[in-house]
Parts: structure tokens; sequence; C-alpha cells
């Protein structure tokens, strides 16, 4: 690898209280390559991102962002997260504010940007995901799908090295969950670096170009998902695809 | 079946005063047209029930602006975390506690007899009024600075998480996520409390100011009659009850829009 990888873990802790939700996470993420988190609820994978994103302070361990250790005395958090975008499971988007406001308060607030190239860059960015007519209305007037769009594209909006996606289909209608995959897609196909916790066992085969199986706070395995979904090597991910297969989510 | 039900009650009671035994003193003490009317516009020696009210509606108008922002300051300081602004979230909690514990009157006797008597040449010699104003701003922002909390405090923490993880500060997520949205919420509940104060605006009295209860006691010492407390009482519910009726219709406004989001 001749450049400095995207996103570097080394033996990150986590603990809430007693619970030890991660025990030592090595991971590295390349430039442009996208990772996939499977595992049982509770396994890991949120935490894991929100570490990444600082919203959670780790035990133990580093985590690296292009070279620089975020998690390092004295770093300034918030000029980190505007490199790095995060969509959660639940939209969150700000309820009383426009579509488009929600997309440029950051880059207005957070980096300066004036307001006609922050809407600017928002309307294309909504024109792309075909959004572009919702920008007036008010997130409660969407449905989810649209709503986990809009979230991405606020994400976006910050031109983020890294995206973090939390489960972002989990909340959403079975019918509503191909619109949002195929933004997604559409972020791998621009070379968009993303490591992304799901539960589309489908999907992650499809997109991924590493799979990593996480269990009780562990990587347990990982690889191409082709190796992952049809000769994983370790037990427990054979029992966890076998409980996929029965349920027919893959 | 409504009507019928509202006018037997409002019959009942109606016979009831009117076959009570004192009731023609009553009528007399209280109902007086002519009393009525001259403490209204005033009469000589009787300052005018009407114009003391004026007084009264400045108190509150100009209180309820400093409180709104005094308390907005106190609910914001009590939020900051962080070990460094303990000592400001003590001074926040101290204030809340002791001005809702210590009754509004006591406050105005301690403030508006005790920072003139400091003999201090720049808060000592203001007009006795403006002690009142002081002391209705202390004791309403310590209620309202709670009213705020609770809204503050309703906004979930994914709101607050969402903005940080794009990048805002954390007062800049206060400032655009959490406090809007919390405003919003809490607009009902401080409509209450301006409900309060401007009837709590007769306390200022105490120390020497003619507002209208004032006004309608003076009155009511001279001519031997108590229309005067009718009228100014009829003042107070004049302003109050417009506001209380605007207030529900925010609350049900904002009922319906929650009931509308769910659906969507």
């Amino acid at each position: 690898m001749n450049e400095c990888p995207a996103l570097l873990l080394e033996g990150v802790y986590k603990s809430f209280g007693e619970n030890k939700v991660l025990k030592g996470i090595d991971l590295t993420v390349a430039p442009h390559e996208v990772v996939c988190l499977i595992g049982a609820s509770g396994s890991g994978k949120s935490t894991l991102l929100k570490c990444v994103n600082l919203v959670e302070p780790i035990d133990a361990g580093r985590v690296v962002v292009e070279g620089e250790e975020i998690t390092a005395e004295g770093v300034d958090a918030n000029r980190i997260r505007r490199r790095i975008g995060i969509v959660y499971q639940s939209f969150n988007l700000f309820p009383h504010m426009t579509v488009l406001r929600n997309i440029t308060l950051a880059p207005r607030e957070a980096l300066g940007t004036d307001r006609v190239e922050a809407e600017k860059n928002a309307r294309d960015l909504l024109e792309r995901f075909g959004l572009f007519d919702k920008q007036d209305e008010y997130p409660d007037r969407l449905s989810g799908g649209q709503q986990q769009r809009v979230a991405i594209v606020r994400a976006l909006a910050m031109r983020p090295h890294l995206m973090l996606l939390d489960e972002v289909t989990s909340a959403l209608d079975p019918e509503l969950v191909a619109e949002v995959l195929a933004v997604i897609r559409e972020l791998a196909h621009t070379g968009m670096t993303m490591l992304i916790a799901t539960h589309e066992m489908g999907f992650a085969r499809d997109i991924a170009d590493r799979v990593c199986f996480l269990e009780a706070g562990r990587i347990l395995e990982q690889g191409q998902p082709e190796k992952i979904f049809t000769a994983p090597e370790h037990p427990r991910t054979r029992q966890f695809l076998g409980r996929i297969i029965e349920a027919g989510r893959l | 079946m409504s009507s019928a039900s509202t006018v037997l009650f409002f019959a009942v009671i109606a016979v009831v005063v009117v076959l009570a035994p004192g009731s023609g003193v009553v009528a007399e003490r209280f109902f007086n047209p002519s009393h009525l009317w001259q403490s209204l516009v005033g009469s000589e020696g009787n300052p005018s029930v009407l114009e003391a009210f004026l007084l009264n509606v400045k108190i509150f108008t100009v209180s309820e602006v400093f409180i709104l922002i005094l308390a907005l300051v106190i609910a914001v300081v009590r939020g900051i975390p962080g070990p460094v602004f303990f000592p400001f979230r003590l001074v926040a909690v101290a204030y809340t506690d002791l001005f809702r514990g210590v009754p509004l009157i006591l406050v105005l006797y301690m403030i508006g007899f005790g920072v003139p008597g400091l003999g201090l040449s720049f808060v000592s010699y203001l007009p006795e009024v403006t002690y009142g104003v002081i002391s209705l701003v202390f004791v309403y922002s310590a209620y309202v600075a709670e009213v705020y909390r609770a809204g503050i405090e309703s906004v979930h923490e994914s709101q607050n998480a969402a903005a940080r993880s794009l990048g805002l500060t954390r007062w800049q997520s206060l400032r655009f996520v959490v406090l809007p949205q919390a405003i919003r919420r809490v607009i009902p509940p401080l409509l209450n409390d301006f409900i309060g104060l401007q009837k709590d605006t007769a306390l200022v009295s105490v120390l020497g100011s003619i507002e209208a209860a004032r006004a309608a006691q003076i009155y009511s010492a001279s001519e031997f009659n108590y229309a005067s407390y009718v009228v100014a009482a009829l003042l107070f519910v004049l302003i109050t009850i417009p506001l209380a009726r605007f207030t529900d219709r925010l609350i049900a406004r904002d009922k319906r829009r929650r009931e509308a989001g769910a659906l969507a």
C-alpha cells in the first residue's frame, strides 16, 4: 500500500461499565475501500462506528484517520469529525429545518461556506439523489427512505473523506430499503471510502470489498465477501450465516 | 345537553347569590354602576384604576423581556458539562433554588427596602417601581429557567449527536439544533408563567407604587365602596383571558402537528 490507510484501528477497547463491548479491534480500511461489518445485534458494530467518530471515547487502543491519530490527547474532535460523515439508523434529521437547511447548516456554520455556495452544493447533491423537489419540505413530510437519503446527503455536504453507515436501512419499511441501498451503491462507485454496519447480507455481499464478522466485540473473521459468505472458516461465522439463511435473509 | 346543563348550573348560582340575605348590600358595595365608573376613570382625590393599570402593563412587559433572557442564560449555564464550569453550574442551581423558594413579597421587601438602604450611588436611588421589576425578574426567571431546562432535556440526545457528528461545536449544536426545538416546545408553559407574572405585578404596590390594586384600595378607602376592586379585577382578567385562550390554541396546534408528524 503506497498511501496511508483511510482508517486504522489498533487494539481498540471499549466498555460501558461492566459491559465490555469492544475487546481489541484491529482494522485497516484503505482509501476507496468499502468494508462491511456484519454480526448479531450487540456484537459491537455500532459502538465501533461511534468510536471512530469520537462520539464514544475509547478505553484503550488507537484510531488513526488518514495518518492522524484522532484518539491522541488534545486533538480537536470537531476538525476530525468534519472529515468523517456518519449516518445513523434513525436518520436524526433536524425536524425544525427544511431539507435544504438541514444540509447547509454544517457547511455554513462549521466550514464557513457562504450561503449561496452551500445551497448550490446542496441542490446539486439533492439533484444527484433524486430529491431536488424536496428541498423546501420539512423532514416529517418525507417517507423514511427519503429522510434517510437526505441524511446521507447531509453527511456528504461536508465533503467527507470517509463515510460511516450505521445500519441505515434497519428502521425502514422493506419497500423503502432499495432506494437507500441504491444511493450507497452509487457512493461506492464514485470511490467513497465507507465502513458500513449492516444486516443486509445480500447488499454486503454485493457492495463490499471486504466483510468483517464481529462477534462479542472481536473481529472473528474477515475477507472478501465471496469467501466469507460461501466458505467461512470460523464455526461462529458459519453458525451466524446459517441462521441468516434460515431466516431467508441471504 | 351541554347547553341545558350550562343554563341550569348558572341559574342555580344566580338564584343562590340573589336570595342570599346580604345580596342587596353586596350589589351596592361591589357593583354600584356609578362607583364602578368613578373608580375606573378616577375622581377628585382618587387615582384612576385604569391609568394605574397601565403601570402594571409596563411592569410586566419590561419584566418579561428580562425574564426570558436571564432565564435562558441560567438554563444554558446549568447544562454546560465539564468540571471547569462547576462553579457556574453551582451558581445557576443556587439561584433557581433560592428564588423559587422565597415568596415574591419577601423578595420585594428585601430588594425594595434593602438595596436603597445600601446607599450605593448607582443602584440605591432608583424609582421604587424599578426595584419591583428587579424582584419580579429575579423570582420569575428562576421559574422560567426550569421551564427552559425541561424543554432542553426533552430534545432527544440523538439530535445533539447528529449535530456534533457533522462537526458542529457544542455551542453551535445548542444554538441551531437544540434550543430552537426546546423553546418551541415550551411556549405554552412560558405563556402560563407570563400570565402569573401579570397578576403578580399587583404585589409591587407594597413598595409604594400606585398600580391598579393600590389605586383600587385608595378609592375604596376614601369612598367606602369596593367597586374599585371589581374594576381592577376585570382589568386583569381582560388581559389574561385572551392570552390564556391563545396559549390553548398553541397547545392544540402543537398536538395536531405531533399527531400529523407521527402519521407521516
